[in-house]
């Protein structure tokens, strides 16, 4: 496997006059066409749309118009971001061939920055799962180890990008499902703070946790993604109002005086000794580059995998209410009636785990059950988002692992339910609190599998991360190796 | 904490979910889902009783905007993805003169 440019020598080469896009995109399309056998990161891929789209750049770039700053830069997009080119189905048999009538609004603002959306990226059914597994499509295989996951549900993106079959991705997570894939496949991965972002055409999962975010190779293609689909958008009320930043321009920011807090809570039991070296390796650089490391607890992050679990599939159990075999999407045979067209459509159509999640939601939020759990669940939500305002107070960032393990192996854990989602224990307790969290490459187990290192920054605190993070690749490599090309 | 979801319980919580699933599905979630549930009793160890719920981790307040006409979907839009359809409108099974739950 040979490397592919990153997105900002691209776009550089596009803009110098270098590189044609159609050149460009004709690369990408040929390196698709060469790892997809084997990898199954994709789901659709727009040939014909995309060699068009990278034309017109062409003839905008000969006529003299003024290009966008992605322009030429192909990207992939994660099944469950809507686009008018190639069906959104979100790995699901419910939304199979589903047509979206709009772009979700991140994918309008990429095209309108010249980047060219190259096809759509495999994922855990809904967003709902670690590994890919869950997906109606084939699963996604680690472009280290194609016996193993690419994590999830971002596993698509994260595979794309280690793959180097396009040099940039977008994925959505909800509790995890962009920094663990990232993780796993030796890729950056950033889920932005709760609103940086607007959500408009992501299909929805859980509401107060969903976030779509960039997936590269490097920190600095990831500024460079972000600069592009951050902001407000009215066409979501959550998305926030205010001045977005250049990210890039911050990505200098000296290492000097930096503070980086550690909590015992995110190395404890659970945690492969591989990959607790790896992460005390980078806090020791971190540490010899003039960082202060400072011990801080999160008393109530011990309870974050239990209270996602109660939040989340609540959410989405209301959530997906929506595909009833009515509007759109997955219908069952000859209903007896309209109560059985929605029961069958969505038993047939809807996957075992969308299914548990579903019911799981419903039975916390049902009478009798709903203070017991899923009152209590937001109650700890509100002391887990405590306890990061109180850490920022004294630190700017946090330092923990991406996931307790490198990646597992396909089918592994695809039987017991609570095991798969005791692998985010981790990144759930970003998505609570709203914060912004990012995973970068910090090393390689035994067998060669990546190992990420997590940084959580404040909300709105995306400059801090981005620069910690660039920081610590302006100093190692391991972001820079690329997985073997044999099967 | 709770009942644990015994088949009886998971029958319910299908039927308020609009899910049909077969006898073999329900013995497997019962148990699937009895082991989350018995690990989310881990919450109970949090004394939360003077703590205010989060449905959001970030304050957020209305939004408003002005109520000015805008561009919107068509009808054929809206209809091109319906799996029934009828003159231009979803279509369903009959819904009068039937038993429905």
């Amino acid at each position: 496997m040979t490397g592919l440019s990153t997105i900002y020598e691209l776009a550089a080469a596009f803009r110098a006059k270098q590189r044609s896009a159609e050149d460009i995109t004709r690369d990408c399309l040929d390196r698709i066409e060469a790892a997809e056998p084997s990898v199954h990161a994709f789901v659709s891929c727009d040939r014909a749309a995309a060699l068009a789209h990278a034309s017109q750049l062409d003839a905008a770039r000969r006529r003299g118009e003024k290009i966008g700053p992605l322009a030429g830069v192909p990207v992939a997009i994660k099944d469950n971001i809507c686009t008018t080119v190639g069906a959104t189905t979100c790995g699901s048999q419910m939304l199979e061939g589903y047509q979206s009538v709009y772009n979700a609004h991140v994918v309008d603002r990429l095209e309108a920055a010249g980047a060219i959306v190259i096809g759509k990226t495999n994922l855990d059914a809904f967003a709902m799962g670690s590994s890919t597994e869950t997906s109606h499509h084939p699963t996604t295989r680690n472009p280290w180890d194609k016996t193993c996951v690419a994590g999830g549900s971002s596993g698509g993106s994260a595979a794309a990008v280690a793959a180097r079959e396009v040099p940039g991705a977008l994925g959505s997570d909800t509790g995890g499902s962009i920094r663990q894939p990232a993780s796993y496949c030796g890729v950056v991965g950033l889920k932005p703070t709760y609103g940086r972002v607007s959500r408009f055409g992501l299909v929805a999962f859980a509401s107060s946790l969903d976030q779509i975010g960039p997936i590269a190779t490097n920190v600095r293609d990831v500024a460079l993604l972000l600069n592009v689909i951050a902001g407000q958008d009215k066409c979501d009320s959550t998305s926030a109002d205010g001045a977005v930043p250049d990210f890039e321009s911050c990505l200098e920011r000296p290492l000097q005086g930096l503070r980086i807090g550690i909590s015992d809570e995110y190395f404890c039991e659970g945690l492969h000794a591989e990959v607790d070296r790896a992460v005390r390796a980078a806090l020791e650089l971190y540490q010899a580059e003039g960082t202060e490391l400072v011990p801080i607890e999160l008393p109530h992050m011990k309870y974050a995998v239990a209270c996602y679990y109660i939040v989340a599939p609540a959410e989405a159990s209301s959530n997906l209410a929506r595909y009833d075999g009515v509007h759109y999407g997955y219908r069952a045979a000859k209903p007896e009636d309209i109560v059985d067209l929605y029961s069958s459509s969505r038993g047939e159509g809807f996957c075992p785990e969308v299914k548990r999640r579903i019911m799981l939601g419903t039975y916390v939020l049902s009478s009798g059950y709903y203070e017991q759990y899923y009152l209590k669940a937001m109650k700890v939500r509100t002391l887990i988002k405590e306890d990061f305002d109180n850490a920022f107070r004294r630190v700017d960032v946090i330092a923990s692992p991406v996931a307790p393990t490198t990646a597992f192996r396909i089918g592994e854990k695809l039987d017991d339910p609570l095991a798969m989602y005791l692998t985010d224990v981790y990144t759930v307790s970003a998505n609570l609190a709203g914060i912004c969290a990012i995973s970068i490459p910090c090393g390689f187990d035994k067998c060669g599998l990546p190992i990420g290192l997590q940084l959580m920054g404040p909300a709105f605190g995306e400059e801090i991360l981005l620069a910690a993070a660039h920081q610590y690749q302006l100093r190692t490599d391991h972001h820079t190796k690329l997985p073997g090309c044999g099967d | 904490m709770g009942t644990p979801l015994d088949e009886t319980v998971i029958r319910h919580v299908a039927l308020l979910s609009r899910l049909k699933i077969t006898d073999e599905e329900v013995k497997v979630y019962a148990k699937q889902l009895s082991q989350v549930v018995d690990y989310m009793a881990l919450l109970n160890e949090v004394d939360t009783a003077d703590v205010p719920p989060a449905a959001y981790a970030l304050q957020i307040s209305n939004v408003f905007r002005e109520d000015d006409v805008r561009g919107a979907m068509t009808s054929e839009q809206a209809l091109s993805n319906a799996p029934g359809q009828e003159n231009g409108f979803f279509s369903v099974p009959k819904v009068i003169d039937r038993k429905s739950v």
